[in-house]
């Protein structure tokens, strides 16, 4: 029962890696930098498995295990505890957040290679592991908070770590400031979780709100639930708020991956199902939940189809399957949710890894309509690749099948038809610009000036996490495979205790027994369908007649102007946000209540301060009798002012 | 003899101290007058330990008259430095503290 008693161990390995490379990385080679990356995340990983063996032991009345350390905050009647909690739902983040970025340091390891601030690159990462570990383990509204706001903080200093180019210090600083909009509504949330239920701590204020009945008009329950979602919004890159993470692409790609796979945007849909308790208890925000993630689902699937960096594309394909994760809460299926959530870090890792392996080869070059033929040349990436994409796409008996196609029928049989039909004609979309990207990126000829650029195939430390991450797309899914005859998904047992209480709240009338099950069956066959006809189109314009695409474009040139630019939201912000408030800071905040107001009044003291001495310094003369006389009638005030005294 | 003639004659000293202190211009007269009227409140406090008959007083008068030789010791050092460096003994030449 090591790791169970001493769950900080998990935190504390990869704070300690960030301490050392932060600290004397700067001095060391390069190989002991990745000693310490590679090996502390490795040893929180084993951590977590030694973890979840323990955990397996447990009793069931003792889930949620919590340990407290040490009191944290103590102000008045509040109070936060430096408290961890294990529970299903967080033992699953942990090995999907360990396992994961493990993976991608070791990726890392060969793909920074001989870059500059290569150690503070690693502090970094290994930072952004010990936050979002802590998000996922904290055991009150307070710490995760801390989690929360340092995965914040990590994604910023990794998206702007090229900070030398302006467009990539710009896009830390977007990141950052949306995801501020978001949090500032968890933190309204937080604020009114503890006038409310006199806690942050998560057992005390589950229960309080367990003992009370769903809450059917705007009451205090649904106001944090909604503000609690805004801060998901903002860290998980929904409508509005999802336009920090295209942006963040000017990162690494391994950052890329971590945000979008193991850490950061995980934290909502994470944040979101902890609080499954709060959110049933307000139909009115789940059904927030499930419109904004499904019309997110659909609407960064469309912006997808026709961009043209590699990396743009499966960003603009993160913001969309995080839509259905959204969906899936939004509809009660939690679990499924953070089941669509663990494959979609699998296959998303990969497809943003073996992107990088592509752009490794071509030395850097990102833009689709400059790849082309790259499946000989670099084998191994490709395969790699199309496992990650026939995944995503939903190809039977892959990972994304299961899942997504659980979070269709979750939909569907909750009555939702309308998202279900939207969530529908995103998995289409879905199918057409995952395929369009492979068959762009490494099918036909050659765009690139072959002689110009060394094509290689990359390192085996870069390989080997491709081959890792392909098998558990693959595989990842398989825990769902029984349902496909009527079993059970073990995967949703696991997690069921956490959401029991949720589940006995708004019980979800779902269609049972033979007839229900054959009816997943066909839902599942349309999905599949639909994926089939997205890969056939992407087929027939890219494969079968390659300038098809283009007279497209042609024809719809508005539609496809409108896209391209991604719907022109940037610049409806630029002109509704920043640029009025870069105007007011500039204009009144700067101009006038800096250098008038402040500046004035602080100049203005100094000033009479001046001149008061100017005046007061003729008493100086320099004339000892004239001393002699201020001694002399000093004297005689003071004994005046004596004699008055005492008499 | 009532203590009040010795506090008039201290008083009478003491002033006589005063106005040779602000009004004379020798630097060694004013140092003078300084002196005077240390003796002037010593003789005020003799009176008076005199008329209580208690010896605090005249305690006072010794540290008094101590400190008063210390501070002509170091006074007319200070004094002779300033004749010999200005070849004058007039306090107004000495105002290098002047605005």
């Amino acid at each position: 029962m090591l790791v169970l008693e001493h769950l900080w161990i998990i935190l504390a390995l990869p704070l300690l890696g960030a301490a050392l490379n932060g600290l004397f990385g700067a001095r060391w080679p390069k190989r002991w930098v990745d000693a310490v990356a590679v090996g502390s995340t490795g040893a929180a990983m084993l951590a977590a498995l030694e973890l979840w063996r323990e955990f397996a032991s447990l009793p069931a009345a003792q889930v949620p295990w919590v340990k407290s350390y040490f009191p944290w905050m103590v102000a008045g009647s509040f109070r936060a505890d430096f408290a961890l909690q294990v529970d299903q739902l967080a033992i699953v983040m942990l090995l999907v957040v360990t396992g994961v970025g493990w993976l991608i340091h070791i990726y890392a390891t060969g793909y920074m290679a001989g870059q500059g601030g290569y150690y503070r690159f690693f502090a970094f990462l290994n930072l952004f592991m010990f936050f979002m570990l802590l998000l996922a383990m904290a055991a009150n509204f307070s710490l995760l908070f801390v989690g929360w706001e340092g995965v914040g903080l990590c994604s910023y200093l990794l998206i702007g770590f090229y900070f030398l180019r302006q467009s990539a210090a710009d896009a830390g600083k977007k990141a950052f400031i949306v995801n501020r909009i978001g949090d500032f509504g968890f933190l309204l949330a937080i604020f009114l979780i503890f006038r409310t239920f006199g806690t942050t701590d998560f057992g005390p204020v589950f229960t309080a709100v367990g003992q009370q009945p769903a809450e059917n008009s705007f009451g205090v329950i649904t106001a944090i639930a909604l503000l609690l979602f805004a801060g998901a919004v903002g860290k998980s890159a929904q409508l509005p708020l999802y336009v920090w993470l295209p942006d963040a692409m000017e990162g690494p790609t391994p950052v890329s991956a971590l945000i979008h796979a193991a850490t950061m945007v995980a934290a909502g849909v994470y944040m979101v199902a902890r609080c499954g308790d709060i959110f049933v208890h307000a139909p009115a925000a789940m059904t927030v939940v499930a419109v904004t993630g499904c019309l997110t689902a659909f609407y960064a699937a469309t912006i997808g189809l026709v961009q043209t960096d590699i990396k743009r594309v499966l960003a603009y394909s993160t913001i969309s399957q995080l839509g259905y994760m959204f969906l899936a809460c939004g509809v009660g299926a939690f679990a499924m949710g953070i089941f669509h959530l663990m494959t979609h870090a699998f296959f998303k890792a990969l497809l943003f890894l073996a992107a990088g392996s592509a752009i490794h080869a071509l030395a850097g070059e990102q833009d689709l309509r400059r790849m082309g033929g790259l499946r000989a040349k670099i084998p191994w990436t490709y395969r790699t690749m199309l496992m990650g994409t026939l995944a995503i796409a939903g190809a039977p008996l892959f990972s994304g099948f299961f899942s997504k196609d659980a979070i269709l029928w979750q939909a569907y049989a909750s009555g939702h038809t309308a998202l279900w039909l939207l969530a529908l004609a995103a998995a289409l979309l879905t199918a057409f610009y995952m395929f369009r990207l492979v068959f762009l990126a490494f099918h036909g000829a050659p765009r690139f000036e072959e002689h110009a650029v060394h094509l290689h195939e990359s390192p085996p430390n870069m390989i080997a996490p491709l081959v890792v991450l392909a098998v558990l797309s693959v595989a990842g899914g398989w825990m769902a495979a029984p349902v496909l005859w009527g079993g059970p998904n073990y995967f949703e047992e696991y997690l069921a205790p956490v959401f029991t209480r949720a589940a006995t709240v708004a019980p979800r009338l779902m269609p049972a027994g033979e007839q229900a099950h054959a009816l997943e069956l066909l839902m599942t066959g349309v999905a599949v369908a639909m994926a089939a006809v997205g890969f056939f189109v992407a087929w027939w314009f890219y494969i079968r007649q390659p300038q098809r695409p283009d007279k497209l474009a042609e024809q719809f040139r508005a539609p496809y102007t409108l896209l391209l630019n991604k719907y022109y939201v940037d610049e409806l912000y630029g002109a509704l946000f920043v640029r009025p408030l870069a105007w007011l800071s500039d204009q009144v905040l700067w101009q006038w209540a800096d250098v008038k107001l402040i500046d004035g009044a602080v100049n203005g003291l100094a000033a009479t301060a001046r001149d008061l001495g100017g005046s007061l310094r003729r008493m100086q003369s320099g004339n000892t009798r004239s001393y002699a006389a201020w001694v002399i009638l000093g004297a005689a005030a003071i004994t005046t002012f004596v004699y008055l005294l005492v008499r | 003899m009532p203590a009040s003639w010795y506090l008039a004659l201290s008083a009478i000293l003491f002033g006589l101290g005063v106005v040779g202190f602000v009004f004379k211009r020798n630097i060694i007269t004013i140092f003078m007058s300084i002196e005077l009227m240390l003796n002037a409140v010593n003789l005020a406090l003799v009176a008076f330990s005199r008329q209580l008959g208690e010896l605090q007083g005249q305690v006072f008068v010794f540290f008094v008259i101590v400190v008063a030789a210390a501070e002509a010791a170091v006074g007319l050092a200070i004094i002779l430095l300033i004749a010999r460096n200005r070849q004058s003994l007039n306090v107004e030449d000495v105002d290098l503290l002047k605005l």
